[in-house]
């Protein structure tokens, strides 16, 4: 049976997808939410991958998704790392005590 | 001999090279005799050929060196020639003959100078530029000296630089003589556009053929020239930078401000006399120049209190004279007296700078007294040195010298009785300045006690100039008194014999008048100062006389005229301009930079939710434009 | 039953409303996982997102993304960031510092610039005039054939991508040991 979701509405569903994470990004102070936020937006653009892959019928799409599942586990790993290590030294997880710089 | 010209200039080119480059290294030693002895081989040098220039005159009057070509643009060429005819060696001699003395000197009074290897340097190029000037061939070369002298002055009188008011003294010589220097350079445009070149004898030889008698743009070259003259001689109306030029040391008053630079004016006059001649207005200028500076500096002189100053006074009045004299067309006896002048007052300042050492650094006459007996060969040779200056009848040479110019103010073809008149006045006035100073200094009883003796090195100079100061005079014997006149018959090659318009018989009437002057003056300084010395006292109590001598003493109230007329406008303006306008330009864009830099930096705040917001403005751009376009 | 026009109406519309639901619930739990202040609410609202999506990619034709996503997302990264929540005892401190710093001063100004880029976004889409395809089923045969040929190296390039992290993981996350002077160091509690 063919479906009739047309490709702009699965576009636009992952563009708001991608800015909802945007916004929770840059509200937010603590860093495991900024992370969680980043991890919406990645999410987002993988759909937005699959959805084109899925209308031209060809595994690109979701090859595609793989890796960027691959990266954001990567990612996701090596940065909570570093948030350990950073309550660790800082002994807070606010970001704006991370700046280094004066003024 | 040609090809010995060029080590007159150089010579002291490379001593002034060795010691402003390495001086501080050399030891004091190797500096004097690097110093002293660059000019005195440059004097030995001069004698070898002025000797065999005399004995073995060229056919055509001269000696020319070609160095190399300095500027060749299009029809314009100027080569780097050095030209020695006897107006030049007249001068050559002198200036490296005193000058190698005045080093001598120099040795041993700057010895406890700390910046000994500058002195020398300093006043090698002096002797470097001045031998530069006199030997052009061609007005830009000698323009080239010309300038070179003035720096050397400003940075001889400034040697002292740590204290202000040297500064400030030099700052004025080099300003005032930068007027004369002016008018001397469009002087030279003038010429060149007239004639299309700038060598000295090709221009005089076409200025008679392009100019009738009494031509305007004559009078206009001449008197362009003439401001040179006078910056650089320090006549009226700028004369006022050589009193306060006697803040450097003594050395450097005798060299430049007594013997050679303040006579480069009478050089180039001498040098360009056709010029002159072409134009009788400018003719009577100069006399005129000349007359008036040397009664306002001879009053002037009569009152100072400091003794150098007495003797620059003395210097601009002397010089004057030597203007009044190529005013008046007597070409020769002006380059006679410079000759004589030169080693009279040469000898008096370095007379008076020992005195003033020997008394710890007192300038004032009124301090000194007593040293006839205390420093015996200072005061011979001083003694010897005013009886020339005072002109004392056939026994010093100046008496030659300005007798001849005193009679030439009458007699004539230009001359007329005011100048006569005027020049007699000046003799009276420099008699009494002489022997008052004679009589404040040696005299009366010793207000300060002299230190020490002044050196070999110092007193043989002294005695060397003295023995000049006399007998250099029997060159060059009036006519009454036989025909026996080198001098003369030497420089009738290139300067013309002046025109007499009366008879010669005269002469001895004016030579009695002479006299009369100078033991007048002598008299009268005599009853001031040393036999009634309360005649003086009495005089102060007059309004009048107090009033004439802060007048006199100010030298005539050029100084304040300067500042009012000049000095403060200008500080004015600068002042108004003080937050220059065009520097604003550059400060505004100096300022937009910085508020930039301001407000970009808020963008690296290290913040980085405030990095990512920039993230996503700049994707809102990209997108808006993406959409625009 | 197909004959039906009532059924086959419904059979084609069904996918439609599902998409349509799936995608609000989407929207929704993302925006909950935005402004909760709890950390684990958060989590658990992401993971709620996360499930739909993966409904979303069913949808779409795309299973073995889906299953990934499940397992891979939801599965590991989720548990991740529960394991490091619980390692920093995140509580009930962090959730009254987030209702502190979550003040309406702080959110309207990014909130705004992320509308107009939505809207940008929007507009873009909508200009974009494609022709009506409809979605494919792209199984998981396809995929692997693709993997293992034409994108072998990205899938050797991903190894080494997920080496990395292990690795630098574990590099960055262990504790030094940092040894006090024996003057400094604290007294044991008796």
């Amino acid at each position: 049976m063919k479906s009739s979701i047309s490709i702009e509405m699965i576009m636009l569903l992952a563009a708001l997808l991608f800015v909802l994470g945007l916004v929770g990004v840059v509200i937010r102070k603590n860093i495991i939410f900024m992370l969680l936020a980043v991890e919406i937006m990645l999410n987002a653009s993988g759909l937005a991958f699959v959805a084109a892959g899925s209308r031209w019928a060809q595994p690109d799409g979701q090859v595609m998704f793989i890796f960027i599942l691959a990266m954001a586990a990567a990612e996701v790993s090596v940065g909570l790392a570093l948030i350990l290590q950073i309550y660790h030294q800082h002994k807070s997880l606010d970001i704006d005590k991370l700046k280094e710089m004066k003024g | 001999m040609n090809n010995l010209l060029w080590l007159i200039p150089v010579l002291p080119l490379f001593g002034f090279l060795i010691l402003g480059l390495t001086g501080k290294h050399l030891s004091r030693f190797w500096v004097a005799i690097i110093g002293a002895g660059s000019v005195s081989l440059s004097a030995i040098i001069t004698f070898i050929v002025g000797i065999s220039f005399l004995a073995l005159p060229p056919a055509s009057g001269h000696y020319s060196q070609t160095l190399w070509t300095w500027i060749q643009v299009a029809d314009f060429n100027s080569r780097i020639t050095l030209f020695l005819d006897a107006l030049s060696l007249v001068f050559v001699f002198v200036i490296t003959f005193v000058g190698a003395l005045i080093h001598i000197y120099s040795v041993a009074f700057m010895a406890k100078d700390k910046d000994y290897s500058r002195f020398f340097a300093c006043m090698n190029l002096f002797v470097f530029s001045m031998l530069l000037l006199v030997l052009a061939d061609n007005l830009l070369l000698l323009y080239l000296g010309w300038e070179g002298v003035g720096l050397c002055s400003y940075l001889l009188i400034g040697f002292w630089y740590e204290n202000p008011v040297n500064g400030y003294a030099a700052r004025k010589a080099f300003i005032i003589t930068r007027v004369g220097d002016t008018a001397m350079a469009i002087g030279l445009f003038v010429i060149f556009y007239q004639f299309g070149t700038l060598v000295i004898s090709d221009v005089l030889v076409k200025a008679p053929a392009l100019w009738h008698q009494g031509a305007s743009m004559a009078t206009v070259t001449a008197l362009l020239l003439l401001a040179g003259g006078v910056g650089k001689s320090a006549q009226l109306p700028l004369q006022t930078w050589l009193p306060d030029a006697m803040a450097g040391p003594s050395p450097v008053s005798a060299l430049i401000h007594a013997a050679t630079m303040v006579t480069a004016g009478v050089y180039l006059i001498a040098r360009m006399h056709v010029i002159f001649q072409l134009s009788p207005v400018a003719q009577m200028i100069v006399a005129t120049i000349g007359a008036a500076t040397l009664v306002i500096a001879g009053f002037s002189a009569l009152t100072q209190y400091d003794i150098k100053r007495v003797l620059a006074y003395s210097t601009i009045s002397q010089i004057g004279y030597m203007f009044l004299a190529l005013g008046i067309g007597a070409w020769t006896a002006a380059i006679f007296h410079f000759m004589i002048h030169a080693f009279f007052k040469a000898l008096l300042f370095l007379a008076a700078g020992a005195v003033i050492e020997a008394l710890h650094h007192e300038h004032n006459m009124f301090k000194m007294g007593g040293l006839k007996n205390k420093l015996p060969v200072i005061f011979w040779t001083f003694l010897i040195g005013s009886a020339s200056l005072a002109a004392l009848p056939l026994i010093s040479a100046g008496f030659y010298s300005k007798d001849q110019i005193l009679w030439y103010t009458w007699a004539s073809r230009d001359g007329n009785p005011l100048f006569w008149f005027i020049a007699f006045l000046g003799a009276l006035i420099t008699a009494a300045y002489t022997t008052r100073m004679m009589i404040l200094t040696f005299w009366g009883e010793a207000k300060t006690e002299p230190g020490h003796q002044p050196g070999k090195l110092m007193t043989i100079p002294l005695i060397i100039l003295a023995f000049f100061s006399v007998f250099a005079g029997f060159i060059e014997l009036p006519h009454n008194f036989g025909h026996f006149r080198p001098f003369s018959n030497l420089l009738q090659q290139i300067l013309p014999e002046t025109v007499l318009k009366t008879t010669l018989n005269s002469e001895l009437l004016f030579q009695l008048l002479a006299f009369l002057a100078t033991f007048g003056g002598i008299y009268l300084a005599y009853v001031f100062y040393y036999k009634q010395p309360q005649r003086i006292e009495k005089l102060r109590q007059s309004k009048l006389v107090k009033n004439l001598y802060i007048f006199w003493f100010s030298g005539w109230g050029f100084d304040q005229f300067y500042q009012v007329l000049v000095v403060k406008p200008i500080v004015f303006i600068a002042s108004i301009n003080k937050n220059d306008v065009v520097d604003k330009i550059y400060q505004g864009i100096e300022l937009v930079t910085e508020r930039l830099y301001r407000f970009l930096s808020f963008t690296q705040s290290g913040s980085l939710r405030w990095y990512i917001m920039g993230l996503v403005v700049g994707a809102i751009i990209i997108l808006s434009i993406q959409i625009m376009l | 039953m197909r004959s039906h026009p009532l059924i086959y109406i419904a059979c084609y519309l069904k996918m439609d409303i599902a998409f349509y639901t799936t995608a609000l619930v989407t929207v929704i739990s993302t925006v909950m996982v935005i402004t909760r202040h709890n950390p684990v609410h958060a989590l658990l609202y992401l993971v709620i997102s996360l499930l739909s999506l993966s409904l979303i990619f069913f949808l779409l034709g795309a299973p073995f993304a889906a299953l990934l996503e499940i397992i891979i997302y939801a599965g590991a990264i989720m548990v991740l960031f529960i394991f490091v929540i619980m390692l920093l005892n995140l509580g009930k401190e962090t959730a009254k510092q987030e209702k502190e710093w979550l003040k309406p001063k702080v959110w309207i100004g990014p909130a705004i610039l992320s509308i107009i880029l939505f809207v940008e976004l929007f507009y873009l889409i909508m200009m974009a005039h494609a022709v009506p395809y409809s979605l494919q089923i792209v199984n998981s045969k396809v995929v692997a054939i693709s993997l293992f040929g034409p994108y072998l190296i990205g899938v050797e390039l991903a190894a080494m991508l997920l080496m990395t992290g292990v690795v630098g993981a574990a590099h960055i996350g262990q504790h030094k040991k940092i040894v006090l002077h024996r003057f400094l160091k604290e007294e044991e509690p008796l």
